[in-house]
């Protein structure tokens, strides 16, 4: 029974969060919503026993991504003044939403028809969702994506580092 | 008790509010931050479906993407602080040195 309440205040609040960043106009405050969105969908993993994800998303995506995203808007110091014109800006995003609603409708409906209301299985006893299991799928089944995946932060490293060296 | 349905219309509602931010939306950190927004819906559904099939394969996924996400958020700033100190604006209509 609790877990449906908690289920509810964290989608509501995951959703709140989405809903106020994608209409606040200072970049800052768009922001913070998603890290509160960001953290609303921790809690969410966390309901689905996925403990080593609900980590990982406070760890690195609300604390690092989001981080850099905060220190990369103090660094640039935008004016307000130098923001977009944006009169009205609300009106456009709720046509937007109007117009792409009726996919999102279909996409509701379909996933009510094919999953109805169908429950969670029980967990099997091997620990689901730990560090050490995800480890393990880590380093036996998916060892070459995750290779790549290094060889990916890198090229990324390389690349940030070449863009900020060069005189604009 | 909340089943695979509820976390799925979730995810999907968050995807398309952030769709709905790239759209419509002309400063561009909202758009960054609305592509997250996206990424993350999706990663919710991948959680959902893990904790459906009882495998863990969708968190490896998930954690893939959120590896990836962080190397198009340095790549995307560090071109931002770029584009801020050569044409000094954040209005995404005012890059328009391609005629796009």
């Amino acid at each position: 029974m609790e877990t449906t309440l908690y289920f509810i205040i964290l989608a509501a609040v995951a959703v709140i969060g989405g809903l106020l960043t994608i209409t606040r106009s200072h970049p800052l405050s768009a922001t913070l919503s998603l890290v509160v969105t960001l953290i609303a969908l921790a809690g969410l993993y966390a309901l689905l026993s996925a403990e080593f994800l609900f980590v990982i998303q406070i760890l690195v995506y609300a604390g690092a991504i989001m981080a850099l995203m905060v220190f990369v808007i103090m660094l640039l110091n935008v004016r307000e003044s130098s923001f977009p014109k944006e009169t009205g800006f609300e009106v456009k995003v709720l046509l937007t939403f109007a117009l792409s609603s009726p996919l999102l409708l279909t996409t509701l409906w379909a996933i009510h028809q094919h999953f109805g209301d169908s429950t969670f299985p029980a967990l099997s006893a091997n620990g689901f969702g730990s560090i050490k299991s995800v480890g393990l799928e880590l380093y036996t089944q998916f060892f070459f994506p995750f290779e790549i995946v290094s060889i990916l932060l890198l090229v990324a490293l390389v690349g940030v580092v070449t863009l900020a060296k060069r005189r604009a | 008790m909340p089943g695979l349905t509820h976390y799925l219309s979730v995810s999907a509602i968050l995807f398309f509010l952030g769709l709905t931010g790239f759209l419509s939306r002309k400063n561009i950190f909202i758009m960054l931050l609305s592509i997250e927004l996206m990424l993350n819906g999706i990663n919710l559904s991948f959680v959902a479906f893990a904790r459906h099939l009882n495998q863990m394969d969708g968190h490896v996924f998930v954690f893939f993407v959120i590896g990836v996400a962080a190397a198009e958020a340095a790549i995307s700033l560090a071109l931002v602080i770029l584009l801020f100190k050569n044409r000094d604006t954040i209005n995404v209509d005012d890059y328009n040195a391609m005629k796009g």
